[in-house]
């Protein structure tokens, strides 16, 4: 049990390439951390520092009391799980598990109580005598999972477990880690690209792009407050829309146009981000999740300025839901660096063009109820939930909350 | 879409009339003889050298070998039941075991070694070190016959086995080298980088984990050089060492008529590297790091 604390650490290799820099982030004692970001933004390389895998450029890396820097992995009291596993082919499931205890000399009867005890957490009892390769992809993860346990160490560190598993398995094998965490209660820091995982595992996320730390925050915090258009993007799914609007005021109130269209804002929504006021009259990043969209039928007590006109372009029906995704007049999709990042991480091949449908608005994708009346070609009206609304600076695409800009975290 | 399936159906079932399978199999026959001859051929001086080897002598030049067939057969083991009361044979036979073995183990031993530092160990130069362990492999042993002849003398292990030992084992390196360095760096690095984690050195991770993951190369490594060593005449006979080739070779300058020995001689120095090849053969294993990643 031990916190892990990175002190402004860097990593450049040798070509130059800056894979991680200056990276200030403490891992509490106990605590289940999640680095998530597309590929290539550093987490891996960040965990391969905690693990002595990697040497660390600068910076200081702190495990426990120890300033691990130049401590080599095997005297660091870590254990990794790899998204390869990464199991010794040629032991059995035993002797796997057992490795980390024998080459510490534990006796006998102490690595055979703690290899049968793992075993028994994660149902490996009746495969204890065969090889890796005569299991299934959960199994050599749990596999991997039992070698990290029964080492007892000060963290774990955990980079892309699940990704090689199947769908379903992941889902299963995400909340079996989790509750393994909680109970166990070991510093844990865990990489991964899926923003879902992240939200569902971490008790808290830290979002990295490009080898810095964009925001580190509880789930929920990073969802209702993302410090800036890439967080935004990438935290939840379906993505938030995100489009060009104007700060306008009416009648004292402020409010948004989007296109033609006028959204009246709460304010409540003033309150929590003052410096709202001082974006009168400009144009702004306004980010809209899907999910705070629903068709105006099914929600009626929205009133008429709080609903945004439009013509349907596409329609899923998910059963519990369905995703729609449709133009509004007049309106431009954001167009950032940042939004052409996440659109390549996602994998859009015209990642440079605005999702435009045909030339007369942008296209935003609304998560309605499964009985909203939308058919595909024809006009719907949409209510929205403008209290949950994300307002972010055109320019630098940092939220604006505030009326004072915040230094911290803002990637130059 | 029912049509469809149907049609699927008919032409996957054309496809596996006996007919066909008759014709894919002749297909294949062809080549199947040819091989099956080619591997005749190859074994012709092999089943020769025995059917000379079991003979009596007298027999060898007088009579045909079809007459291990005759009633009574003229077939006997005599031969090599006087051989291995030749003291000259058994310790002919001494030396070429020492030797072989002696210099396989070294070669094994060094060259998992070095292959293993070559591939994963950070040093410096190890890159040009390794270029420059390469290019010793195009240096024919020959060209250090002479000097390494004087230089032994001068050391004053001249004519000695273990001589001859460490210049096999010289001369077999670089080969080890390269080819156990180029199986090593295939292991999956995951599998070396959780075992620091876990605690390992590097001693203990080239015991437990290289050397098991390696063993179909460092097998392949042993038989070439067992065999090679085994089969070797030049360089024992220019170092005054006398393993089994060397004493058959003798043989025949002194008594040029002298069948009865050579070929039983022959046919066991002949016997031993193949009983070798067999007996490690299943660790040419297929698939040793299956499941290990992914």
């Amino acid at each position: 049990m031990a916190e892990v604390v990175f002190d402004e650490v860097s990593k450049v290799y040798a070509d130059g390439t800056r894979a991680v820099s200056g990276l200030s982030l403490d891992v509490g004692d106990g605590e289940f951390m999640v680095l998530v970001g597309p590929s290539g933004c550093g987490k891996t390389t960040a965990l391969r520092m905690v693990a002595g895998l990697e040497e660390i450029s600068s910076g200081a890396l702190r495990i426990g009391e120890r300033v691990v820097n130049h401590v080599p992995s095997r005297d660091r009291d870590i254990a990794m799980v790899f998204q390869s596993y990464a199991l010794y082919p040629h032991l059995s499931v035993y002797d796997n598990i057992a490795f980390g205890l024998k080459v510490k000399k534990m006796s006998k009867q102490e690595i055979d109580r703690r290899v049968r005890n793992a075993a028994e957490i994660l149902g490996l009892e009746q495969f204890l005598k065969r090889k890796p390769r005569a299991l299934s992809g959960g199994q050599r993860q749990r596999v991997a999972m039992g070698r990290a346990i029964v080492r007892e160490p000060a963290a774990f560190l955990m980079d892309e477990p699940l990704s090689n598993l199947d769908a379903k398995l992941r889902v299963q094998m995400r909340a079996e880690v989790s509750r393994l965490q909680r109970d166990l209660g070991t510093t844990t820091i865990y990489v991964t690209h899926d923003q879902v995982e992240a939200m569902t595992m971490g008790d808290r996320v830290a979002v990295m792009r490009k080898g810095e730390l964009l925001q580190v925050a509880d789930p929920q915090t990073l969802y209702d407050r993302p410090v800036n258009l890439f967080v935004g993007g990438f935290i939840g799914s379906p993505a938030m829309n995100m489009i060009e609007a104007t700060v306008t005021r009416t009648n004292g109130a402020l409010a948004v146009d989007v296109g033609k269209q006028h959204l009246e804002l709460d304010e409540g929504t003033l309150s929590s981000r003052p410096a709202l006021r001082a974006y009168e009259g400009r144009t702004i990043i306004l980010g809209i999740r899907p999910e705070e969209l629903e068709e105006a039928s099914l929600a009626p007590e929205t009133p008429p300025d709080r609903r945004l006109r439009g013509v349907v372009e596409l329609r899923e029906a998910l059963g519990s839901e369905l995703m729609v995704h449709f133009t509004v007049e007049g309106t431009r999709e954001a167009l950032t660096e940042d939004v052409k990042e996440l659109a390549q991480d996602a994998g859009a091949p015209t990642a440079e063009r605005p999702r435009e449908s045909n030339g007369s608005g942008a296209l935003l994708v609304g998560r309605f109820g499964a009985r909203a009346s939308v058919e595909e070609g024809k006009p719907v009206e949409v209510a929205v939930d403008t209290r949950s609304l994300h307002f972010f600076d055109a320019e630098t695409s940092e939220g604006i909350y505030d009326a004072e800009p915040k230094e911290k975290g803002a990637s130059a | 879409m029912a049509a469809a399936a149907t049609e699927t159906a008919q032409f996957s079932g054309q496809r596996d009339t006996t007919a066909a399978r008759i014709l894919r199999a002749l297909a294949k026959t062809p080549l199947q003889i040819l091989l099956a001859a080619i591997g005749l051929l190859w074994l012709v001086p092999t089943i020769g050298l025995f059917i000379t080897s079991i003979l009596p002598q007298s027999s060898v030049t007088s009579l045909g070998w079809w007459k291990i067939f005759a009633h009574p057969s003229l077939a006997t083991f005599s031969n090599y039941s006087h051989l291995f009361h030749n003291a000259g044979l058994t310790g002919a036979l001494k030396t070429t075991a020492y030797i072989s073995v002696g210099n396989t183990l070294i070669v094994v031993i060094v060259g998992a070694l070095a292959g293993y530092a070559f591939a994963w160990l950070e040093f410096p130069g190890r890159d040009w070190l390794f270029i420059g362990v390469v290019g010793l492999l195009v240096v024919p042993l020959q060209m250090a016959l002479i000097p390494m002849f004087r230089l032994y003398n001068t050391l004053g292990i001249g004519g000695t086995t273990l001589s001859v030992v460490l210049f096999h084992a010289a001369f077999g390196l670089p080969f080890a080298i390269f080819l156990l360095r180029n199986f090593f760096v295939g292991i999956p690095k995951d599998i070396l980088e959780s075992a620091r984690i876990d605690g390992a050195n590097e001693l203990w991770i080239f015991l437990r984990l290289i050397l098991p993951l390696g063993l179909p190369a460092i097998a392949s490594v042993a038989i070439f050089q067992f065999l090679w060593t085994w089969n070797d005449l030049i360089v024992s006979l220019t170092f005054s060492v006398t393993p089994i080739t060397v004493w058959i070779f003798d043989q025949l300058r002194q008594f040029s008529s002298s069948i009865d020995v050579i070929a039983p001689a022959s046919f066991i120095s002949l016997i031993v590297p193949l009983a070798v090849f067999f007996a490690f053969q299943r660790y040419f294993v297929q698939g040793l790091l299956a499941g290990s990643v992914k």
